[in-house]
C-alpha cells in the first residue's frame, strides 16, 4: 500500500508543454508513472514525450480515464487550473505551482471541499509512492520502497532527509510534499490519518518549519488519535522574527511560529526531534525496534 | 509586502472608510503647513514599518502648528527600532470618546479570512489576545460568499450598544472587508476605530499586508513599496525572484529550497558557526540568478566562507553549476566556496566544476563543516 498515489493513478499533467512541465512529465515517466494526459489550452491534438494533449482537462479526463493531476501552469491561472481539475472529476490535485494569490487558495479549497477533491500544495514538490508512482518534481532516485512515511512543508529539505534514509537502507511507503504556503490543501494531520491506515506504513517522519500552528495542532493529534510511531524534524531554529524565509508560509508573526514552541510541543507529545536530519535515520531505527 | 499607514489610508479612503484628513510631510515646515490647513490641533505619525511607534515617541499630538512643527522636526529623522523616520503623518485630531479594535488576517487553520472586532481598541492587539482573549470576537468569513451585512452588523453589536453608532461601526467593517478583499491583502486593521464625543465613527488609524504573490494584479499598490526600506542588495534578489534575508554572521550561504536554506543556517549555528543570510534561489534556476545571488552574498565584506548547498529536484544541479562557473570567471572575490551539489543532473554538474577551484562535499553536514572552519580561519 501506501497514500494518495500508487500503481492505478492514471496522471493529467496540466502545463505539459511548458519546460518544467515537459522535464517533469518526461522523469515521472521514466520513473513508471502512468501519465495518460496532459493539458494546455490552446495546444489540443500535439504531444508530449508520446503524451497526448488536450485543450481543458474535461476534454483529457473524457478521453484518458485519469483519475488525478499535476499543475505546472503559471502561478496567476494556478488556481483555475486547481479547480478545472476537480471539475473534470479527478480525485487529486497535485499544485507544484509557487505564487498563487492567497485569497484564490482560500477559495480552491473550500471549492475543492464541495467537490470532494484532494489538493495537495500548492507550492509543493509532489507526491511519491516509491517503486509505484511519482507524481511530482523530486528526484526518484533517491526514493526506495519501505515502511516509512515522510509527510514535509518543504522539498529539498524532504530531498535531503530521503537521502539520508537511503544511506541507512530505510525505503518508503510515500514521501508527501504540504507545501510551504500559507493555506494548503492536505496539512500534517490529513496526512497522519492517512498513514496512520496504511498497512505499509510502520513509522512516520514529520518535517516542519517555522510559521503557524500546524506542528502544534499535528502533535495534539499524535497524543490523541496515533499508535504508529513519529519521528521528526523542523527547520528554522536560527529563522530571525518578522522576516519571511523563503516560503510564504514560513514567517515567525507575533512572536509566534517559533521553532521553539513547535520542538516543545512536539516534545511533550513524546515525538522525538532531531537535531540534523543525519539523526533522523537513527530515531526511526529506535522508533521500529520500540515496536 | 507592508505599506506604511499613510498609504493604507488611502487605500481605506478609496473604500469608503471614514478616515480622518491627512497629509504627508517629509519637513517641519510641511508639517507646519498641514496643521495650519487642518485648523491647528493635529497628531504627528511617524511612518514606519515597525508596531510600537507610539511606545518610542513616534506619535505625538500637537495643539497648534507650532507645536506640530517642534514634533514634526523630532520625529522625522528618529531612530525607531532600527528603522529611520523619513516621512510623517499629520492628521486632524479628534475628539475620542471610545477606541474599538476592528482586523482581518488569513486564518491558515482554517484557511479562511478570520474578523476579529473588539472593545478593546487603541492598544496593543496581540496584548489583549494574551491577557483578555475573551475581549477578542472572532468571525469566520466565507472566502467565496464574502461578509454579508448581517454578519458585519452582529460583529458591530459585540463591541458597540448604541444602534446609530453600530450601524457606522458595522458599515466600516464591512467596507474594511472590501478593502481587504479588493487589495488581496494578508492583513488589514483598523486600531483604533473611534466614536467621537459627538457619535460620529472614524478610523484614525490604518495597518495593510499585502499578499505579495498577488501584487502582479495591483501595480498601483506594487508602486507603493518604499525603496528606501530595503538595502540594495535585497532589491537586487527580489527583482530576481531571490529570496534572501541578511543575518549577522560570516558564512554565507546560497541553498535551493526555503526548508533546506533554514536547515543549512541551523547547521551553521550547531558547528559553531554563524550565518551571514538566508537565501534560497528557488525553483527552476537560470545560470544568470545564481551569479547574481553569489555577487550579493560576496557583496557582504563579514563573509569569509561561502556555503552552496543544492539538491536539486526541479532546480538542476548542472544549471548551478554553470551560474557558478559564470560567476567565478566574472568574479574577483576570493572567499573559499564549498559546494555541495546533489540531485537531478548532477554528474553534468560535476563536469562543469571540475576546473574550477572549490571545496567540494558529499554531504550537507560535511559541507556545513568545512564551510565554518574556512570562516573562522585567520586570514
Amino acid at each position: 500500500m501506501s497514500i494518495f498515489v500508487n500503481g492505478d493513478t492514471r496522471l493529467c499533467v496540466q502545463g505539459i508543454t511548458g519546460r518544467d512541465g515537459a522535464f517533469h512529465t518526461k522523469g515521472m515517466i521514466d520513473y513508471g508513472t502512468n501519465v495518460v494526459c496532459g493539458v494546455t489550452p490552446g495546444k489540443g491534438g500535439q504531444s508530449v514525450h508520446g503524451v497526448p494533449v488536450f485543450d481543458t482537462v474535461a476534454d483529457a479526463v473524457r478521453e484518458t480515464g485519469a483519475n488525478a493531476s499535476i499543475t505546472f501552469v503559471p502561478a496567476r491561472f494556478g488556481a483555475h487550473a486547481i479547480i478545472e481539475a476537480a471539475e473534470a472529476g479527478v480525485d487529486l490535485v497535485v499544485a507544484i505551482s509557487e505564487g498563487i494569490p492567497t485569497l484564490d487558495v482560500a477559495k480552491v479549497y473550500q471549492r475543492l471541499g464541495e467537490l470532494g477533491t484532494r489538493m495537495i500544495g500548492p507550492n509543493c514538490p509532489g507526491v511519491i509512492s516509491p517503486g509505484k508512482a511519482k507524481v511530482g518534481i523530486m528526484p526518484g532516485w533517491i526514493h526506495a520502497p519501505g515502511p516509512v512515511g515522510v509527510v514535509s512543508r518543504s522539498g529539498t529539505l524532504t530531498y535531503e532527509v530521503v537521502d539520508q534514509l537511503r544511506r541507512n537502507g530505510l525505503g518508503q511507503s510515500t514521501v508527501l510534499g504540504i507545501g510551504g504556503d500559507p493555506i494548503i490543501g492536505t496539512n500534517f494531520i490529513d496526512a497522519l490519518t492517512a498513514y496512520e491506515t496504511d498497512p505499509q506504513t510502520e513509522v512516520i517522519v514529520l518535517i516542519g518549519e517555522i510559521g503557524g500552528t500546524d506542528e502544534e495542532q499535528a502533535a495534539q493529534f499524535v497524543t490523541e488519535h496515533l499508535d504508529k510511531p513519529v519521528v521528526s524534524f523542523i527547520a528554522g531554529r536560527t529563522a530571525p522574527p518578522g522576516k519571511r524565509m523563503g516560503h510564504a508560509g514560513a514567517i515567525i508573526a507575533g512572536g509566534r511560529g517559533t521553532a521553539q514552541e513547535k520542538i516543545e510541543a512536539l516534545s511533550e507529545a513524546g515525538i522525538p526531534v532531531a537535531d540534523r536530519p543525519s539523526d533522523i535515520p537513527g530515531l526511526i531505527a529506535a522508533a521500529l525496534g520500540r515496536k | 509586502m507592508k505599506i506604511h499607514e499613510h498609504q493604507a489610508m488611502e487605500i481605506f479612503a478609496q473604500y469608503g472608510l471614514p478616515v480622518s484628513g491627512f497629509d504627508v510631510a517629509t519637513s517641519p515646515a510641511d508639517a507646519r503647513a498641514a496643521a495650519e490647513r487642518r485648523g491647528g490641533s493635529v497628531v504627528v505619525k511617524a511612518q514606519v514599518h515597525v508596531g510600537g511607534r507610539g511606545k518610542a515617541g513616534g506619535v505625538k499630538l500637537a495643539r497648534d502648528a507650532d507645536e506640530a512643527e517642534r514634533y514634526a522636526e523630532s520625529i522625522l529623522g528618529m531612530d525607531i527600532k532600527g528603522l529611520t523616520v523619513e516621512k510623517i503623518v499629520v492628521a486632524e485630531a479628534v475628539d475620542i470618546d471610545r477606541e474599538y479594535y476592528i482586523g482581518i488576517v488569513v486564518d491558515r487553520a482554517t484557511k479562511k479570512p478570520v474578523y476579529m472586532v473588539s472593545s478593546e481598541g487603541g492598544v496593543d492587539i496581540e496584548e489583549v489576545a494574551r491577557e483578555t482573549p475573551e475581549k477578542i470576537h472572532k468571525h469566520s468569513i466565507d472566502p467565496e460568499r464574502g461578509l454579508s451585512d448581517v454578519e458585519a452588523a452582529e460583529l458591530a453589536a459585540k463591541i458597540e450598544s448604541d444602534p446609530r453608532v453600530a450601524a457606522q461601526v458595522a458599515d466600516a467593517i464591512l467596507r474594511l472587508y472590501a478593502a481587504f478583499v479588493g487589495s488581496d491583502a494578508s492583513l488589514a486593521e483598523i486600531n483604533p476605530l473611534v466614536v467621537t464625543a459627538d457619535g460620529i465613527v472614524r478610523a484614525i488609524d490604518a495597518k495593510m499586508n499585502i499578499d505579495d504573490n498577488a501584487l502582479y494584479r495591483h501595480e498601483d499598490i506594487a508602486a507603493m513599496r518604499d525603496a528606501s526600506t530595503e538595502t540594495v542588495e535585497l532589491t537586487k534578489a527580489r527583482e530576481l525572484g531571490l529570496s534572501f534575508v541578511k543575518l549577522d554572521g560570516n558564512v554565507g550561504c546560497l541553498v535551493n529550497g526555503a526548508g533546506l536554506a533554514m536547515t543549512t543556517m541551523d547547521l551553521i549555528k550547531q558547528h559553531g558557526g554563524e550565518p551571514a543570510n538566508f537565501l534560497d534561489i528557488g525553483g527552476s534556476s537560470n545560470p544568470e540568478k545564481v551569479a547574481i545571488a553569489l555577487e550579493i552574498i560576496t557583496s557582504d565584506p563579514k563573509v569569509r566562507s561561502i556555503l552552496i548547498n543544492i539538491f536539486g529536484g526541479i532546480t538542476r544541479c548542472d544549471d548551478v553549476a554553470r551560474g557558478l562557473a559564470h560567476a567565478l570567471e566574472r568574479t574577483a572575490s576570493d572567499v573559499p566556496i564549498v559546494v555541495r551539489l546533489t540531485g537531478t543532473n548532477e554528474e553534468e554538474a560535476r563536469r562543469v566544476l571540475a576546473e574550477h577551484d572549490l571545496v567540494t562535499a558529499d554531504t550537507m553536514d560535511e559541507a556545513v563543516e568545512k564551510a565554518v572552519v574556512l570562516a573562522g580561519r585567520d586570514s
